[in-house]
């Protein structure tokens, strides 16, 4: 393990760099949501998925402390892809269609939302 | 008398095929599927807007997929069906339904479960970096999105779907770093002579290594895997760490991993129906018991496809149509003209004997699962490390999984061990040296997926109250 | 077969049998524990978790207060933590009788040391600001709190048996006899066991052997419902619950520190002696949707994750059967805590063994006694 780092050809993409890429299919309409409160583009029918990752690098933090989470499965059994809403909503990542008025946030909120 | 009522579950291959032969028997099959279209996960269905045609979707499959699209589509009326919705218990004879805020209860004569299957994982350590996906998920990203899992690939795991991936990968213009399969290079011919049982897939599989090879990908067997490697900022996918045979370590660059081991049943609801399960040596994993035909152990209970047997797509399409024209039978009703229940089962051997041929060919690496490091978190829902859940196995003397699983919390988190169970069990198994089927498998609990409390029920006065 | 001979035999590995089992080796007494499967599988290890001494019976307070006060030592009792969080213990109300019911149990309960703060609507929400609107009053018992009931009994068990006692799991006793000096049990195994003194401690099987040993009671079994939901942010610090008299208004809930929220009641499933424990009743899990709604309304953003179910043992008079037998000198009662065993289960097993090995306790237990039903 000692040389391991140093074999590594490629540079990393920093952490907020987007972790999916995009390889076709482009010519759908944009679709305009937020992540922690900044402003994304996705295109329709991107999953909620799709449209954060293609944004940024993870979906979520573990609630356990253990570092950020990005799904695993993208088809709704594994669960890792839960995300809230700035309002307190969840919402399956990889199931869920984007839409314009979403906004989603990545760092964990307080629990519950009072308003 | 009222017409039966017949439920099946999952509108993939298996369900779409006993749908189909239930409806041409004059029946009105319910059926639930958790997608937005039908297809399952191996023919699931890109989203309106989306251009490419079936071939590119596909591939030799192509065919296949628009057919069992075109028979679903056609069905209509024929059936009543519930996309988008879980079937998440099974409860007194009735299938428990949810859809966004609205829960049903589905009284049933005969349930057909049809639910597939998922990856089979290995915990790895950083299995759980943002660009570490399952080997599925790496091709619906692909299929269902036109995305790839990231700008440098690895493909690591084994079995048929290991290189198919990596192939529609390439195929994309996406690029792959390498497909590193963990079974020996000498397995292949152990399953060689079972797997010929089917030439034209044998060929298929022939075909796509091809032209990875063409395509200069990198391909190597019998890998042993250490790690996913994390970059400096501990933030995502950097490598693949593998053992060399020197004993030391070799990193394979890349920002995404697709990870697989064959496939694991989603048998949830079968065990909440209160189907017996056994252990199958072959795959190394238990399923719910089932006759030749699909017939469950529990009353009204039927299975087909890859949630009772990992046959494949095809196979699928063969089960379904077993288990259907089983219900049909079950109920006293005639059969649809020309089924032929006989040759149906002969190809379904065919197929098994070819699924018992690829567990030898890419067989389940059990003791590099057996000897994972005690840091690595084997429970992703939960994050429990592989030494937590060994501690429990020895220190606090749980002899099998339920009991690991009530001390260390492993298997309890949202998934419910789907990607953690089986390779749990070979911990402890370890731990504890016994058989693996000794340390059992995690009983199944509702609700079958995360279950929303803002559910409400259609029929609030069926509460059973004491 | 001297080897199996103790001072005492105790019949049944839950909470009770296994804490009683430490109090023992604690006082000195050789102990030996059989238990048919395995250490707090049943109700020990499948129940709510609610350290609670509020709304309990009053007369049962004692024991209650004595058990709360183990509860706190239990880390260097056991050398291992079980997640004991004193977090306090709210119960709301949602109509003026509930307020009522609730004013005079806190009367009630003073006597007792048991010292509840009653809360106005809007005091009680100004605490807690997630509870309902509906929420009328509410009353809060400040050191009760809840615990892990899949750790606690095998805890109990380990630590009785790294201070000595036998622990025998996968051991199911066919036979008890009474011989001169004592109890002659034999197992499924063949192996017979000794002891002048055996406790009963068999939670819902309890009944059923007191009825062999000649003491039957009225007993009943039933099935708990139990869900949990995912993990969220901690912040529902007190266990909750609700003072009604109607089954299913009765809803309790408790977040664990890692953030998900256990909850239960609405109603009760059935339950089998012969046969393997049901799962919860869907239809239940929808009911009690409701009810989390109504008094926590951010849980309805939530999803479950898990239900389960089991078995409980209650008696008709809804009071345990702790202490003597009426009939058989040597034999000794624990069980049919009708759902409401986890908190008092450290007390339970000081109290018996304090009785065993003394002849008396000094905390009462005469309501308890098996002989109330002859």
């Amino acid at each position: 393990m000692a040389d391991a780092g140093s074999r590594i050809m490629t540079t990393p993409p920093a952490a907020t760099a987007p972790l999916l890429r995009r390889l076709g299919e482009t010519h759908r309409a944009p679709v305009a949501f937020t992540i922690d409160g900044q402003p994304a583009t996705a295109l329709e029918g991107d999953t909620l998925l799709t449209a954060l990752l293609l944004n940024a690098g993870a979906l979520r933090q573990s609630e356990f402390g253990d570092g950020p989470r990005a799904g695993f499965c993208l088809m709704g059994a594994c669960q890792d892809c839960w995300v809230w809403t700035e309002d307190g909503g969840r919402l399956r990542a990889c199931g869920t269609p984007v839409q314009p008025s979403l906004r989603i946030v990545t760092r964990e909120a307080p629990w519950p939302p009072l308003g | 008398m009222a017409a039966p009522r017949v439920i099946v579950v999952g509108a993939g291959p298996a369900g779409t095929r006993a749908a189909e032969l239930l409806a041409a028997a004059g029946l009105r099959p319910t059926v639930v599927d958790e997608g937005r279209a039908s297809g399952g996960q191996i023919y699931r269905r890109q989203p309106p807007g989306f251009r490419r045609d079936a071939r590119t979707l596909y591939g030799t499959e192509a065919g296949r997929a628009t057919a069992l699209h075109a028979t679903f589509d056609g069905l209509g009326p024929a059936i009543e069906y519930l996309p988008e919705t879980l079937a998440w218990n099974i409860h007194g004879g009735a299938l428990y339904v949810q859809r966004e805020e609205r829960a049903r209860r589905l009284p049933f004569d005969a349930l057909l479960i049809a639910t597939g299957a998922t990856d089979r994982m290995i915990p790895l350590p950083g299995w759980t970096l943002p660009g570490a996906f399952s080997l599925g998920a790496a091709q619906i990203a692909l299929k269902a999105q036109a995305c790839a899992i990231g700008s440098r690939v690895v493909f690591l795991g084994t079995g048929p779907l290991l290189y198919l991936v990596a192939s529609q990968y390439v195929k994309a213009g996406a690029q792959v770093a390498a497909v590193l399969d963990t079974a020996p290079p000498g397995a292949r011919w152990k399953g060689l002579p079972l797997m010929a049982a089917r030439p034209a897939l044998l060929a298929k599989g022939a075909v796509l290594i091809a032209q990875l090879m063409r395509a200069g990908v990198t391909m190597r067997r019998g890998v042993v895997p250490r790690r996913v490697l994390a970059d400096a900022a501990g933030t995502r996918v950097a490598g693949v760490a593998i053992a060399t045979p020197d004993g030391g370590e070799e990193v394979i660059a890349c920002d995404a991993v697709g990870m697989g081991w064959h496939l694991r049943a989603e048998s949830q609801l079968a065990d909440l129906a209160g189907c017996a399960f056994d252990f199958d040596a072959d795959s190394r994993q238990w399923l719910p018991r089932a006759d030749e035909d699909g017939r469950a152990s529990a009353p009204g209970i039927y299975l087909a496809g890859d949630s009772a047997r990992i046959l494949g797509a095809d196979g699928a399409e063969i089960a379904g149509r077993l288990a259907a024209l089983a219900v049909l039978k079950d109920l006293g009703l005639p059969a649809p003209p020309g089924q032929d229940v006989a040759a149906l089962r002969r190809q379904r051997q065919v197929m098994d004997r070819f699924r018992r041929g690829l567990a030898l060919a890419f067989p389940w690496p059990a003791g590099l699962v057996a000897s994972l490091p005690d840091e690595t978190l084997v429970c992703r829902c939960e994050a429990i490390t592989a030494g937590a859940l060994r501690q429990s196995a020895t220190e606090l003397d749980a002899p099998e999984m339920n009991r690991a699983k009530a001390f260390s919390r492993t298997g309890m988190g949202r998934c419910q061990g789907r990607f953690c169970g089986i390779a749990g069990a070979e911990i402890v198994a370890a731990a504890r040296g016994v058989p693996v089927e000794v340390a059992g498998r995690l009983r199944g609990q509702a609700p079958v997926k995360p279950l929303p409390v803002a559910a409400l029920a259609d029929d609030a006065s069926t509460l059973e109250s004491t | 077969m001297s080897e199996n001979r103790a001072d005492v035999l105790i019949l049944g590995g839950g909470l009770m049998g296994a804490a009683t089992a430490f109090f023992l080796r604690q006082r000195g007494l050789s102990v030996i524990l059989l238990e048919r499967r395995l250490v707090g599988q049943q109700a020990s290890g499948i129940n709510f978790g609610n350290v609670r001494r509020q709304g309990r019976f009053l007369p049962q307070l004692p024991l209650a207060n004595r058990s709360r006060a183990i509860w706190g030592r239990l880390p260097e009792l056991l050398g291992e933590d079980v997640e004991f969080l004193p977090s306090g213990h709210l119960r709301v109300a949602y109509t003026p009788e509930a307020v009522a019911t609730m004013e005079s149990y806190r009367d009630g309960a003073r006597p007792y040391g048991l010292d509840l703060e009653l809360l106005s609507g809007n005091a009680v929400r100004a605490r807690f600001p997630w509870l309902s609107p509906e929420v009328m009053a509410g009353s809060y018992s400040p050191h009760d709190g809840h615990a892990n009931p899949r750790l606690a009994a095998p805890a109990f068990a380990r630590a009785a048996r790294r201070a000595g006692a036998r622990i025998e799991e996968e051991a199911e006793v066919l036979t008890i006899e009474h011989e001169s000096g004592g109890y002659r049990l034999n197992t499924a195994d063949g192996r017979v066991w000794r002891a002048p003194v055996l406790q009963v401690s068999a939670g819902a099987w309890g009944g059923r052997i007191a009825a062999r040993l000649g003491e039957p009671v009225p007993m009943v079994v039933r099935g708990p419902q139990m869900g949990v939901t995912e993990a969220v942010p901690y912040a529902l610090l007190p266990v909750l619950g609700v003072t009604t008299k109607e089954i299913r208004e009765v809803l309790y809930l408790r977040q664990v520190k890692r953030g998900n929220i256990v909850f239960g009641g609405t109603g009760h499933g059935p339950a089998e002696l012969d046969a393997p424990p049901h799962r919860a009743n869907p239809d239940i899990t929808l009911h009690q949707f409701t009810q989390l709604r109504r008094m926590v309304p951010a849980l309805g953003a939530l999803r479950i994750i898990r239900t389960w179910s089991g078995i409980e043992g209650y008696m008709h008079d809804e009071i345990p059967v702790m202490g003597p037998s009426a009939k058989w000198p040597g034999l000794f009662y624990a069980f049919g805590f009708c759902g409401a065993g986890f908190q008092i289960g450290p007390g339970v097993g000081d109290v018996m063994a304090e009785l065993i090995a003394t002849g008396t306790t000094t905390t009462p237990i005469e309501p308890f006694h098996i002989g109330r039903f002859t």
